[in-house]
Order: structure tokens, then C-alpha cells, then sequence
């Protein structure tokens, strides 16, 4: 019984040996050598240069706006999804189920040519006669397009923090003598908070990586952390800077993630 | 006499069109300790939710010491819940759950301090304010629930099948804890159960009820020897319910033979419903002693007694006894008239859908 689990794991193992482990080893091995092949700290050190470190602040602080955005949008959708019976309300679920599907990078190009200064949102200004505005390559655009492509991983896990909560835990707060207010402050939410621990490692961590958005909404003009490492590996072919740099990134994922371990320890990120 | 606590006035409750309390009406006196008793889905924690206040009835009125509040929020009644599956805040420790209501009301510390260890004392768990909920067995949290609820001396505490999902042992301790609670603390008590026996060691009154319809109130006692319909007789207890005719009064026709009771003023030759406890069936080593004649087809041991069945006139009686006859024995079958339960048949459709179920 035990062998022949271990046996079906092997595939699994396999997977995580090629696609994690080697390619992990590989970035540390490029992060701390260089050309040469000898041993350096330089290519981590030099996220303390002038260029990257605005890049990494302005990820950060992005990824911290969108962050909250999100979690201002996805909590009261999720509390008003968690008191819905879903099979009978499954067009509204569709509906944020539906982008979702859509690819990724078709997504943020449908924002791009609705953003543009000659897209369809300056067109519609246009024709009233209204002054038009200047979206497309903020950060205002950045944080627009990070908020509507992470949005789903923000509501997902609070909805299913919310949904868990057994209903007469709600009636028995109400019973002691709280009303809403209090109810949803004293019981509610904290019982929710590993939902949204999870939900903002999961907006967090891919916003703070990403350079798909920022490129596309950036117009190259905003570089974050991510479009500096993706220049370092496709541009300018200096995979040991590239490395290096990555290897900060991942600190601040890994915090991320203890974060979420510690907080949820229910797994309720896990369902996606 | 006391005071009527509360009044439930004519309450109807449907969902989906589906008739879960019809008309029900029924007041709790202070100081009861009252039960509600049926099958599940008989509309139990309905009422319980209309009276905690968190389901408000289609028709009728809750009256609480004179006052109607059918529309009052939960958390302005006077009155706390107990519920099924204890409902503790996870997220808050033990000294901090029991707070939670006096918390709300503005408590000093001290009270509040006060009323933790007073409570923990009660439901005997001293020294467990630090714990967590999740760290507890279910009659530990089960306990808890109550203390959280009591803190806040209520005049009505209401229990939905608190200790259902205890084993034996368990709930028969906090049976008995739960009375001393209602003695030392003379709050109202109305109780959820589908249990008759728990009904029946707890109660001072109970209701029957079936499919939104009060069967029968009164006293354990009553109720248990005089049950007023067949699906009480058959609810409460092990029971010989038998179709029989009235003959004239303290005569009733049973299988073709005919037994004196106690009953007046059912008619003649009326139909009626018997029931005989198995207890109360005795058998005689000479058949023709009996009233009517048989053959034990089964025989069961069960420590206090005998379990036995007996062929009869074509009906299977079931009688319990200290002494034992061997399967195949003719005996006879003699019942005291005081031991003849006489109920009226249900007499319209509509009552027969509230009897009971074959
Ligand atoms: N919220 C609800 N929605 C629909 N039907 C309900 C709801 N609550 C209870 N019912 C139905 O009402 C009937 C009585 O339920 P309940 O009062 O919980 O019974 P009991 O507590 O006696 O087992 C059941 O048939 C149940 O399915
Ligand atoms: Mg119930």
C-alpha cells in the first residue's frame, strides 16, 4: 500500500525535479557568479543601484495599491457572493468567471486599446465634446490593469473564508446582543482573515513580478522590477544580473508565503 | 400559578410554499422548563428560530412579558440561544467567548471578570479561560455555549437539541447538569429534542409535536400514560396501538373480545384507537385466564425484562415482563382496565395526516 503510493508520487516528483528544483538551482547558480563563472555577490548587490531600486520601490508600491483595491473591491463582493445560493445565481458567478478564461495578455490588450490616447474611452469623450484623458501609460493604467487581471484571486479565497463560517456562529453574536456592525467586526471578519491573508499573497505576489502589464499599460516608459529582470534576460542577455535581481524578488515572495502559511492555515487560497 | 414568560399567537411559517408551522399557539410559563418533542423536520428549530428572533412568522404574533416583538432583532431580546452545534467563536478564547455578551453591554472589567469564573464553576470547567474552543471535547464546548449564554441572565434560555451530538454517557451527566442549572438559576428553559426519553427526565411540560402541529401538551407523566392521539402513544415510548370499538361506557371491543377500562363519555359503539403500554400486558400460564388467547412468537432478554411477542386474534402484542414464557407457550393476555388508554380516532383527512405515519 505504502510502496505503491510511493511509486504513483514519482511522476509528480519527477515534474517538480525538472520544472522547480533545476530551474531554482539555476537561478541561484546565475545569481551569485559571473561572466567568468567565479563566485560574486555583485548581481544582488546591484538591486541597491539608483535604477533598480526605484524600479523594486515602484513595484512594491503598486503592487501595494492594486493590492488594496482589490481587497476594498473583493470584500463586499465576496460577502455578497457568500450569502447567495450560487446554483441559482450562477450568471453573476459567470460573470467574473468569464474573463478568467480569456487569455491573459488578450485581456490587458482589450484594456490597452480602450486606454489609448486614440482608444475607445477617449473616442466616447471625444464625441460628447469632453477634454480627453491621459490613461494609457501611468501608473494609474498600471494598477487598472493589475486590480482587473488579479481581482478573482482576491475574491476566491475571502469568499471561501466567508461561505465556511457556520451561520449560527453569525446568529449567536447577534443573540449575545451585537448588531450588524459589531457582528461583522467582532466575528466575521476576523474569522475571514485568513481568506484575505491569502487573498493579498496572491494579488501581491503576481503583481509585484509581473512586466506583462506594466509593458503593455507601461508603455515601456515604467519599468518595474519585473521589466528590469525580463530586459536583463531577453534584451541585454545578462542572465547573471537577471538572476541576481530575481533572487531579491523571491525574498519577498517567500515572506509572502510564511505569511499565508501562518495565517491560513485552513487553506482557504489552496482552493484555486 | 406563575406568570406567562412568553406567548406564541397563532404562528404560520411556510417556505416555499411549504407549510412548516400552521396556527401554532402555545405560552411558556416562567420558571418551566419546557420541551419541544417531535421527528426531525417537525418545525422544532423553526419555532426556536422565530422565538430567538431570527425567522420572522408569515402570520401571527410573539409575545414576550406582554409585549409583541415578532419584528424585534435578536439582539434586542431579552432572551439567549443555545445552539446545536455549540457556535463558538473559534477565533476567541474561552474567558473571551463567555465575555463576548457583557462586552457589548458596556460591563466593567471586574463584573465581566466576575461572571467568567462565576459561569466556568457552573458547567464545572474552572480554569479554562485561556483555551481555545477547538481544544475542547463537545460537552466541554457544549458547556461553554451554555455558560456564554447564561452570563447574561436571560429570562429565556432556549436549547436546540444541545446534547444530540453527545454520546450516551455525556448526555445523561449534562441531563442532569442542565436541571441543576434551571433549579439554581430559575431561568425559563425551552428545550429542543427528538428525543422522548431526554423529553421525558427533563421536562416539567412537554409538547409533541408533528408536521407543524402541536399533537399534545402536558406533563411528562401525562403524556407518557395518557397519550391524547396515536402518533403520541407511538412517539413516546414502546406502545400496543390497536383499532377497537367503543362498546358503551368502560367497555371497549378489542380483536373480538371485550375488556373493561376506565373511559366514559366516548359514545357507543364508537371506533376508537387503544393503546396498551408493553409493561402493562400480563400474561397468564393458563390461556383461558386470559381475555384473549395467544402463542409467544418471540422472545428477547433486555437485562430489566423479558421482551416478548405474542400472536393474538391476528395482532403482534408486544409486552415487556420480568418473567419469561419459551417461543411457542400458549398463554393468555389479561390488561387492567386503569391500564387501557382509550384515544378518538382522528376523524377528518386532515387530521389523519398529523397522526401518524405508516
Ligand atoms: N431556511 C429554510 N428553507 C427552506 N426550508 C426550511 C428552512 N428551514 C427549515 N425548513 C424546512 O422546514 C421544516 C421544519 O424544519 P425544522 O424546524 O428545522 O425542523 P426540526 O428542527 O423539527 O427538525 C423541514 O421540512 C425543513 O426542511
Ligand atoms: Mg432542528
Amino acid at each position: 500500500m505504502n510502496n505503491k503510493r510511493k511509486l504513483l508520487s514519482i511522476p509528480y516528483l519527477l515534474w517538480a525535479i525538472v520544472f522547480i528544483i533545476i530551474p531554482l538551482f539555476m537561478v541561484v547558480y546565475y545569481g551569485i557568479t559571473d561572466k567568468t563563472g567565479a563566485f560574486t555577490f555583485a548581481n544582488i548587490a546591484a538591486i541597491a543601484t539608483a535604477e533598480h531600486g526605484k524600479a523594486l520601490w515602484l513595484s512594491v508600491l503598486l503592487s501595494f495599491m492594486s493590492t488594496v483595491v482589490c481587497l476594498l473591491l473583493a470584500y463586499p463582493l465576496a460577502m455578497i457572493l457568500s450569502k447567495m445560493n450560487i446554483a441559482s445565481n450562477s450568471f453573476l458567478v459567470l460573470i467574473f468567471i468569464l474573463p478568467m478564461w480569456m487569455n491573459f495578455l488578450l485581456r490587458t490588450l482589450a484594456w490597452l486599446s480602450l486606454l489609448e490616447k486614440t482608444g475607445v474611452i477617449n473616442n466616447i469623450l471625444k464625441f460628447f465634446g469632453l477634454p480627453t484623458m491621459n490613461i494609457i501609460n501611468t501608473p494609474g493604467a498600471i494598477i487598472l490593469g493589475m486590480v482587473y487581471n488579479f481581482l478573482p484571486f482576491m475574491i476566491m479565497p475571502i469568499y471561501n473564508a466567508l461561505v465556511k463560517i457556520d451561520p449560527n456562529v453569525i446568529n449567536a453574536a447577534r443573540d449575545l446582543g451585537a448588531g450588524p456592525f459589531k457582528t461583522f467586526t467582532k466575528v466575521i471578519f476576523p474569522l475571514s482573515i485568513p481568506g484575505v491573508i491569502s487573498g493579498i499573497t496572491m494579488v501581491f505576489v503576481p503583481a509585484l513580478t509581473t512586466f506583462v502589464i506594466s509593458t503593455i499599460l507601461g508603455g515601456n516608459k515604467i519599468l518595474l522590477i519585473g521589466n528590469v529582470i525580463e530586459l536583463e534576460f531577453t534584451t541585454t542577455g545578462n542572465w547573471h544580473l537577471g538572476s541576481g535581481l530575481s533572487m531579491v524578488l523571491m525574498v519577498f515572495i517567500v515572506i509572502s508565503m510564511i505569511l499565508t502559511a501562518i495565517f491560513d492555515k485552513d487553506g482557504e487560497g489552496s482552493m484555486l | 400559578m406563575k406568570n406567562v414568560l412568553v406567548n406564541l399567537e397563532h404562528i404560520s411559517k411556510s417556505y416555499d410554499g411549504q407549510m412548516v408551522l400552521d396556527d401554532l399557539n402555545l405560552y411558556i410559563r416562567e420558571n418551566e422548563f419546557l420541551t419541544l418533542l417531535g421527528p426531525s423536520g417537525c418545525g422544532k428549530t423553526t419555532t426556536l428560530r422565530i422565538l430567538g428572533g431570527f425567522e420572522t412568522p408569515d402570520k401571527g404574533r410573539v409575545v414576550f412579558e406582554g409585549a409583541d416583538i415578532t419584528n424585534l432583532p435578536p439582539n434586542k431580546r431579552q432572551l439567549n440561544t443555545v445552539f446545536q452545534k455549540y457556535a463558538l467563536f473559534t477565533h476567541m478564547n474561552i474567558a473571551e467567548n463567555i465575555a463576548f455578551g457583557l462586552k457589548i453591554k458596556n460591563k466593567s472589567k471586574a463584573y465581566i471578570d466576575d461572571k467568567i469564573k462565576y459561569a466556568l464553576k457552573l458547567v464545572n470547567l474552572d480554569g479554562f479561560e485561556k483555551r481555545m474552543p477547538n481544544s475542547l471535547s463537545g460537552g466541554q464546548q457544549q458547556r461553554i455555549a451554555i455558560a456564554r449564554a447564561i452570563v447574561n441572565e436571560p429570562k429565556l434560555l432556549l436549547l436546540d437539541e444541545p446534547l444530540g451530538a453527545l454520546d450516551l454517557k455525556l448526555r445523561q451527566d449534562m441531563q442532569y447538569e442542565l436541571i441543576r442549572l434551571k433549579n439554581e438559576l430559575g431561568i425559563t428553559f425551552i428545550y429542543v429534542t427528538h428525543d422522548q426519553e431526554e423529553a421525558l427526565t427533563m421536562s416539567d411540560t412537554i409538547v409533541v409535536m408533528n408536521q407543524g402541529y402541536i399533537q399534545q401538551i402536558g406533563t411528562p407523566e401525562r403524556i407518557y400514560n395518557e397519550p391524547e392521539n396515536a402518533f403520541v402513544a407511538d412517539f413516546i415510548g414502546e406502545s400496543n396501538i390497536i383499532g377497537a370499538t367503543m362498546i358503551e361506557d368502560r367497555l371497549v371491543e378489542i380483536l373480538g373480545a371485550r375488556f373493561a377500562c376506565v373511559d366514559e363519555g366516548f359514545g357507543r359503539n364508537k371506533p376508537v384507537d387503544v393503546v396498551i403500554r408493553p409493561e402493562d400486558v400480563e400474561l397468564t400460564k393458563n390461556p383461558a385466564d386470559g381475555t384473549i388467547q395467544g402463542v409467544v412468537s418471540h422472545v428477547i432478554f433486555k437485562g430489566v425484562h423479558y421482551e416478548m411477542e405474542v400472536q393474538a386474534n391476528g395482532f403482534e402484542w408486544l409486552v415487556h415482563s420480568t418473567g419469561m414464557f419459551p417461543v411457542g407457550t400458549n398463554v393468555g393476555i389479561k390488561v387492567d382496565p386503569f391500564n387501557i388508554q382509550i384515544m378518538n380516532k382522528p376523524e377528518s383527512e386532515d387530521e389523519e395526516a398529523v397522526g401518524v405515519n405508516e
